[in-house]
């Protein structure tokens, strides 16, 4: 038994690595802000654009939704980090981590809120435009809000899975939590720093597992 | 335009990486049968468990739930394939792989399958016992079937997620599809064998995207 508490929680290692461990969770941090701010941004920015109805433009961005659905987000990560400089687009590995993973959030936030938009009956969309308001009118103030109440849910869990792809951004050597963490166990040879970026990640996600329990009752799809 | 081709999708290159990315698609599919499967049933015993009687056991699946989707599965990945071997057991990389899967997407079929049970209506379960099936044979032919039904567009989507989550795999050395292709690109300097890697991907998962985006839009029509 204190084999195991020497090798998984050594005080002294995990005192040594906790400085290093806390920075990468400030990174984590703030890369799952940027992440989350910008693809939810472009994905409702796309949603809207769909229900322009313009054939081409529909087109573009189904293709790009299936694309970024079905890649895994690490293989885009490491298309944009160790591919794109190939041919002379070179991004930080945080650069990199924000493209990527906004993109993803973005694909999947998009078809949430086109499906919202569809969920809208017509017969608003017409009420909305015989009494006098144009379609930017409209969809702002007829139709928008009533979508935005049936992507709530969907879109916070999608939100709530890419600030744990977050992890992701360790192989293009950001420095977030499990970086450190796995540096300090590669430093130390001892898996103490594991677990403390494992805690690290606790503390950070529990929170947001119960959040997304919440918000999925609160505004649970009626099937 | 040419430098591009040249780097993105060189014929010479891809010609010599295909053996190895055959041999790596080969070990995502295997992967993909071995941890799709393992997920979802451990995924059911954590349903049953949290809707059964015994408060032990629903409380049992609740920590054990929220405990496994509050880690990134790469960390879970690490702390297994780096942990295990300083409790004196050296798993080879396909079986870590598996274990992390197990203990990550089981608890996520399990949330998804516990909101199946649950959507059965209760005078289902009432009926099938009262015309003398038990506990069990009600459960096995009455409830599950219907449970199994209401939630297929979230089964599909979450074995989408498992798929692609194979490719972290590749962290650990496993030599599945992202890490044949970045084994390539690093003897060749050239980007072309990930860029086919992704194609693979977009093809393999291509047919369960379009048919996700088919019943999402299906759900909205119902309502």
């Amino acid at each position: 038994m204190t084999g195991l508490i020497d090798t998984f929680f050594n005080l002294q290692v995990m005192l040594q690595y906790l400085p290093k461990v806390i920075e990468g969770m400030g990174v984590t941090i703030l890369l799952a802000i940027v992440v989350v701010t910008s693809g939810l941004a472009l994905g409702l920015a796309l949603g809207v654009l769909r229900s322009l109805q313009i054939r081409v433009l529909n087109a573009l961005i189904v293709l790009f939704a299936d694309v970024f659905r079905a890649v895994p987000p690490l293989v885009i990560l490491i298309i944009v980090y160790f591919a794109l400089p190939t041919v002379g687009v070179r991004f930080s590995g945080f650069a990199s981590a924000w493209i990527g993973l906004s993109l993803v959030l973005a694909a999947f936030a998009e078809e949430i809120v086109w499906a919202g938009i569809l969920s809208v009956p017509r017969g608003q969309w017409e009420a909305a435009r015989s009494s006098g308001l144009n379609f930017a009118q409209s969809l702002r103030l007829v139709v928008l809000p009533q979508a935005v109440r049936l992507t709530v849910a969907p879109l916070t869990s999608r939100a709530i899975v890419i600030t744990k792809n977050t992890a992701l951004a360790s192989v293009v050597a950001v420095g977030e939590i499990l970086y450190q963490a796995q540096a300090g166990y590669s430093f130390s040879y001892n898996p103490s720093p594991l677990t403390l970026g494992a805690i690290a990640y606790l503390i950070l996600f529990i929170p947001l597992v119960w959040l997304g329990r919440w918000v999925e009752t609160r505004f649970a799809w009626k099937r | 335009m040419e430098a591009l081709i040249e780097g993105f999708f060189n014929l010479q290159i891809l010609r010599e990486a295909l053996p190895y990315l055959a041999q790596g698609l080969g070990m995502t599919l295997l992967l993909s049968i071995v941890a799709v499967p393992l997920g979802f049933a451990g995924g059911l015993g954590l349903a049953l468990a949290s809707t059964s009687r015994s408060r032990l056991l629903r409380w049992s699946a609740v920590v054990y739930t929220d405990l496994f989707r509050a880690f990134p599965p790469l960390v879970l990945l690490l702390f297994v394939a780096f942990g295990l071997p300083f409790l004196g057991f050296k798993p080879p990389p396909f079986v870590a792989v598996a274990i992390a899967f197990l203990l990550n997407t089981s608890s996520y079929y399990g949330e998804i399958l516990r909101a199946g049970i649950e959507s059965v209506a209760t005078g289902q379960h009432e009926a099938a016992r009262s015309t003398g099936l038990s506990r069990w044979q009600s459960l096995r032919w009455v409830v599950l079937p219907q449970a199994v039904r209401n939630v297929v567009p979230d089964l599909i989507s979450n074995t989408l997620e498992v798929v692609k989550l194979t490719s972290i795999a590749s962290v650990v050395a496993l030599p599945e599809l992202l890490y044949a292709a970045r084994q390539v690109q690093s003897v060749t300097y050239n980007a072309s064998p990930v860029i086919a890697a992704g194609l693979l991907y977009l093809l393999l998962l291509w047919p369960l995207v379009r048919l996700l985006s088919r019943y999402e839009r299906t759900a909205v029509r119902i309502r």
